[in-house]
């Protein structure tokens, strides 16, 4: 592809000078390019090794759910066996029945933790204390630097036996609760413990973009006779509309991936009928039960959802609201 | 500037109250499990422990500090922290610059090799197989490899650098520097608050995972600090077990979780007020871009 173009050299005053803003990015010319950027294009190798072997290997990796692995053997599967796991997991009870939980704790997940974001960052723009929004920030951020794993630990302490949840309830009257044990309280622990550690965190982006809304606007809408939520309705909500278009869709894109190591730490086998999801039960088949391709097939399964719904989302939100990712 | 209305004066007061019990919530299972940690084991069980100790004991962090497979967990955290860090750095600030330079043929490709990362990955199970048969298990490696790039970090350093005058390099390059020359002695020295952000980021996550060590170790010797405190959680060792007599037992099994949780947090707490600003300011800076 190269040939065509080389005759017709530009002056060499130019071709001293990548950095050159007004020149138009060369067409063709690939031994060119190569000559002048090599050491650039050096500086890139190992990383491109990094992205080839340990992000795009195992995409091609996922091949195993439609040929039957042994493990020890090559990476990709000894032989086809075509649709065999895809019908397996089909037919496979559990394996809807963390469907099912995958989409409750996914829908629950979007439910609160996308818009409780969006609250406190409002509620902390009127603020007018600096000193106390400051301070207000700051505690809000600090579980989101935590480990997950101290968070599941805090989670569960405080609603042990003899936690303090527990000892609340006490004072009404109510009987200890086994929160911990209880299918029927997973998806409101996970989701509590999720707003505990996400909303504060969740607020910069929407703090950054109300701090670049004009106050020539809200002043147009004062003399307009707007009042403080009028205001907040039609100059503030419009003002974070394309940062909170562009979470939703990254939210969306999320969905099936469900906190999969915080739900990994929370659950055990008496929560698992409400608590398993995909990427447990994935876990639990291939790496515990050494089912690499059937587990393999569920993991393709929820990766192609995922990409699916995050490419629609982005598509509809390019078409309706003009904001889009890509 | 108008007079506020009575009705916002009245939601500031509300604003107000909202403000504080966010703050509240946040704080308090710091508070009862520092109270739980230094606590007596009766009190403990009867849920008498909810914001200061009770029955004021120290027989849990002295076990705690005696147990040898807790310190060196601890220091298998900062070992796999610091070198998946500077793995991390290296190929991060290498491809950041690579993808800064507008003009380089291919540059698209690059972006999108990298981008496409974020929206769809191999999974847990081929990763799984790939790390087992390159013969990663139970290094550092399985580690700091599989992570060695956060495509968000990739774009915030990327923005930054697309930030920096062009002239400057320019300049490098008419005085006869190479590529590598400008990138060490021009470009990095006028991208310290990057290169700081960066490695706080890379250092966080690295310092608070606990899955890929989870996954990848098979000796409890081999595990970071956040796996010994995973297994505590789970029930899968009773921990501290440094020669405690019967009595001693039950106290540590009644706070072994909340000292450990403690301890296991307290670095983090303690640097968390003078790095914070950093994080902001970078998360802003991908926010432009991301």
């Amino acid at each position: 592809m190269s040939t065509s173009v080389k005759s017709a050299s530009p002056p060499p005053s130019l071709e001293n000078l990548p950095g050159a803003v007004t020149r138009p990015v060369p067409r063709g010319g690939w031994r060119r390019a190569l000559r002048r950027d090599w050491q650039l294009y050096s500086l890139a190798v190992l990383p491109l090794l990094f992205f080839l072997v340990f992000r795009y290997l195992p995409m091609i990796g996922n091949v195993i759910a439609f040929r039957r692995f042994e493990p020890g053997g090559s990476m990709f599967g000894e032989d086809w066996v075509g649709l065999r796991y895809v019908r397996m997991f089909l037919s496979d009870p559990t394996f809807w029945q963390v469907f099912r939980n995958t989409l409750w704790l996914g829908g629950l997940t979007l439910v609160f933790c996308f818009p409780i974001p969006i609250v406190l960052a409002l509620l902390l723009n009127e603020v007018r204390r600096r000193s106390l929004k400051r301070f207000v920030q700051s505690v809000s951020y600090l579980p989101h630097f935590l480990s997950i794993v101290i968070v599941a630990g805090l989670t569960m302490q405080m609603l042990a036996t003899d936690g303090p949840v527990n000892h609340a309830l006490g004072w009404f009257g109510h009987d200890e609760i086994r929160f911990i044990q209880e299918p029927d309280w997973f998806r409101t622990i996970y989701v509590g413990s999720e707003i505990w550690q996400t909303a504060g965190w969740g607020t910069i982006l929407y703090l950054a973009a109300l701090t670049t809304i004009d106050e020539d606007l809200y002043e147009a809408a004062r003399i307009d006779g707007a009042n403080r939520w009028r205001q907040i309705w039609h100059v503030t909500l419009p003002g974070i509309r394309p940062t909170m278009v562009t979470l939703l869709i990254l939210n969306v894109g999320t969905f099936m991936a469900v906190g999969f190591e915080k739900v990994l730490l929370l659950y055990n086998p008496l929560t698992y009928p409400s608590a398993d999801v995909i990427s447990t039960y994935v876990y639990r088949a291939g790496v515990e039960s050494n089912s690499f391709s059937y587990a393999a097939a569920i993991g393709l399964f929820e990766a192609v959802i995922g990409l699916v719904l995050i490419t629609t989302a982005n598509t509809l939100s390019r078409r309706t609201v003009g904001t889009s990712l890509w | 500037m108008v007079k506020p209305s009575r009705s916002y004066r009245v939601f500031q007061g509300v604003n107000g109250v909202v403000l504080t019990f966010v703050v509240l919530v946040t704080l308090y299972p710091f508070a009862n499990i520092v109270a739980r940690s230094f606590s007596g084991e009766r009190q403990i069980r009867a849920g008498e422990v909810t914001l200061w100790p009770k029955g004021f004991n120290l027989t849990t962090y002295r076990i705690v500090f005696q147990d040898s497979m807790f310190w060196r967990n601890y220091g298998n955290t900062v070992f796999y922290t610091v070198v998946s860090t500077a793995v991390a750095m290296v190929l991060t600030t290498c491809y950041a610059y690579v993808l800064s330079k507008k003009n380089l043929k291919g540059r698209g490709v690059l972006v999108g090799i990298a981008v496409f990362t974020m929206f769809f990955t191999g999974g847990l199970i081929p990763n799984y197989i790939l790390v087992t048969e390159l013969g990663l298990k139970n290094s550092v490696w399985a580690i700091a490899l599989p992570n060695a790039i956060s495509v968000f970090n990739l774009l915030v350093m990327k923005a930054f650098f697309e930030s920096l005058p062009t002239e400057l390099e320019e300049a490098a390059q008419i005085d006869g520097l190479s590529t590598y020359g400008i990138l060490f002695r021009v470009v990095l020295p006028l991208s310290k608050a990057v290169v700081a952000t960066m490695v706080l980021f890379y250092t966080v996550s690295f310092w608070n995972s606990w899955f890929s060590a989870f996954l990848y170790m098979d000796h409890s010797d081999l595990m970071p600090v956040t796996v010994y405190l995973r297994n505590l959680i789970a029930g899968a060792t009773g921990g501290g077990n440094a020669g405690a007599g019967t009595a001693e037992l039950s106290q540590v099994g009644a706070s072994i979780q909340a000292v450990t949780i403690v301890l296991t947090a307290l670095p983090i707490i303690c640097v968390y007020p003078f790095v914070q600003r950093f994080f902001v300011s970078g998360v802003m800076l991908g926010a432009v871009k991301g």
